[in-house]
């Protein structure tokens, strides 16, 4: 009796992943069908000429190497970047439920963006926001 | 939902360390480039401050805080304690060490005391996202750490390897998470296989198989622990030291949270499992040890070894044993890890291989004598530490029926013998080399090495005092 009621609700605990199953499987299929096409009624050249190797076959002619060097610096700015827009993710829920929460909420968004403030207040001395310095630390 | 003080005692030292380490952040922009030691030393204050408050709530009674997040006992007061200690006696070592080594900056010791944050948190998690949350904050600036003496090339490299497997743990543990949520509908430590029909059900044993991974990965048990040497070998050796001990530690009281503090009734689930990654630990990490000539990587697998015996007293559900043991092995491998960060040139080139110690004890007697003492309680020799953590641990398994992982213990520990003891047998008995570099002083060093080591004898010599403070045990249902 109790394995029979467990192995029911194992089968009702994965009934609700029915969709991601169908998911999978029609995203699955529809790749497969696409590729099997184009292998099925795509022309076959067997000349390899160079503007067939080009990336864009019919688009511009690359220029220069792909590998180029960027100042580190951008990845500084895009790592900063990164940091302080996933903070906004916090402040959403806090807008939404903001009566609820009452000063509770305030007093916890109120430490939340001091500690923020306090990493801001870093970096900006510590020269990662200057563009042409060399950084101080 | 407000917050009581209560809740506030609860998680005292883990809040005190957080905040302390904001205000460093800001006080080391106030300091000059100059005297970065006054950060040093403001972070040891801190350090100090918490562990008192800590010992200080060490008798207050078990009690669950911010509705069941986080649970207090002596236990946990007594982890943050110790952990507080470590993170003290490490700020002693680095003075030096990383003045010579042009990395005494102000973001070592604030990345130190947010890692210090992070752990005690996790020794006060009673619910499995707050592990979690511990574990990250504790790992994220352990992995700059390891890299902070950039540009050197083993620093960099071990930062990365660190990282990369330290990534891949956490990426375990938030899937056994996620799979022990998903069969038990909870992540409380304390209910989760309490709901009905649950303890039996394959994804709650697959999750919490993929936690014992993860955590795993953390303690460096074999087979998790091929990061450990190279990390341990290219970090600055004051990292190294920290992470051989406060994260040892760390990780070890994840694991008395989630299985002697929590899953009540699943002991037969995962005793069998921690018993074999016991007995495969202390092989493994024994038998590499024999082979190693650089002293960093053979304290590595040591630490690996050691895990494999405190692994011993977790398969033997015996908190106590288990806390001690850390406890002994954190104080002998710091008085170790002591007198590597004291030999080495000025140029700040380590002396890692074993030869560089030859004749250490005849032009240096103290500092061979710290070495040796190390060496001794390493291996477990009376009236050292090491020898009362480990009959501890042995005792307990053998009380609970697990005979054949207490002598395999005894038996590694005696093939243990063997690579301590050649390295105080290179250092006393071997001629010293001319070109031997010799120790740069330092008064802090001296003191941590002091501190550690007057507590391998005392603790060796008078454990029921440590066993009353560590306190009986997790909070659990189970009797």
């Amino acid at each position: 009796m109790q394995l029979a009621s467990s192995k029911l609700r194992w089968f009702l605990a994965m009934a609700d992943f029915v969709p991601v199953f169908i998911l999978v499987l029609l995203s699955t299929g529809l790749a497969l069908l696409v590729l099997l096409i184009s292998v099925l009624f795509g022309p076959r050249r067997r000349a390899q000429n160079a503007t067939k190797l080009m990336p864009y076959e019919s688009g511009m002619r690359p220029i220069g190497v792909a590998q180029r060097r960027l100042p580190v610096r951008f990845y500084l700015i895009a790592v900063l970047f990164i940091l302080f827009d996933i903070e906004v993710v916090f402040f959403y829920p806090w807008a939404a439920a903001f009566r609820a929460l009452g000063w509770y909420g305030f007093a916890n968004m109120l430490i939340f963006a001091a500690l923020l403030l306090v990493g801001y207040v870093w970096l900006w001395r510590k020269g990662a926001l200057e563009w042409e310095s060399v950084d101080k630390s | 939902m407000m917050i009581n003080s209560t809740d506030v005692v609860a998680v005292l030292p883990f809040i005190s360390v957080a905040l302390g380490s904001v205000g460093l952040l800001i006080a080391d922009l106030l300091i000059p480039a100059e005297r970065r030691h006054v950060t040093a030393w403001l972070a040891a204050a801190l350090l100090l401050t918490a562990a008192v408050i800590a010992l200080s709530l060490l008798g207050s009674p078990t009690f669950e805080a911010f509705g069941g997040m986080v649970i207090s006992d002596p236990t946990a007061f007594f982890l943050d304690t110790l952990i507080c200690t470590i993170g003290l006696v490490t700020i002693l070592l680095t003075l030096r060490y990383n003045q010579v080594r042009g990395i005494l900056r102000g973001e070592f010791y604030i990345l130190l005391a947010l890692s210090i944050s992070g752990m005690t948190l996790v020794t006060h998690a009673n619910n499995l996202l707050i592990l979690l949350l511990g574990i990250e904050l504790l790992s994220i600036p352990l992995y700059v750490l390891c890299g902070i003496a950039r540009p050197r090339l083993e620093s960099e490299e071990s930062a990365l390897k660190y990282f990369l497997t330290g990534a891949f743990a956490s990426g375990f543990l938030v899937y056994g998470i996620a799979l022990t949520y998903g069969a038990s509908g909870t992540l409380s430590l304390q209910t989760a296989p309490a709901a009905p029909n649950v303890s039996g059900d394959p994804l709650l044993l697959i999750g919490i198989g993929l936690i014992l991974v993860g955590l795993g990965f953390k303690v460096a048990a074999v087979p998790f622990h091929l990061w450990a040497p190279d990390t341990y070998e290219g970090a600055p050796t004051t990292v190294t030291a920290f992470m051989a001990t406060a994260t040892k530690v760390a990780g070890f009281a994840a694991l008395l949270r989630v299985l002697h503090g929590g899953l009540p009734g699943m002991e037969s689930t995962w005793q069998p499992l921690v018993a074999i990654i016991a007995a495969a630990t202390m092989i493994v990490g024994n038998l590499a040890a024999l082979a190693q000539q650089n002293l960093k990587r053979m304290l590595a697998y040591s630490s690996i070894a050691h895990a494999g015996y405190a692994l011993v007293g977790v398969a033997a559900h015996d908190t106590t044993s288990v806390v001690f043991y850390l406890t002994g092995y954190a104080f002998t491998t710091l008085a170790a890890f002591a007198v590597i960060t004291a030999i080495g040139s000025s140029e700040g080139e380590e002396m890692q291989f074993l030869e560089a110690y030859s004749g250490l004890g005849r032009q240096k007697p103290l500092l061979g004598a710290v070495l040796a003492i190390a060496m001794f309680s390493l291996i477990g020799i009376p009236p050292t530490v090491g020898f009362i953590g480990k009959y501890f641990v042995f005792q307990a398994a053998v009380a609970k029926g697990l005979v054949w992982l207490a002598v395999l213990g005894v038996l590694t520990s005696a093939m243990a013998a063997y690579y301590y003891l050649r390295v105080v047998m290179v250092a006393f008995i071997r001629e010293g080399s001319a070109a031997a570099p010799l120790p740069t002083p330092s008064a802090p060093r001296n003191l941590a090495a002091a501190i550690s080591v007057a507590a391998v004898f005392v603790l060796g010599v008078v454990p029921a005092l440590l066993l009353s403070m560590i306190g009986n045990g997790m909070l659990s249902t189970t009797p």
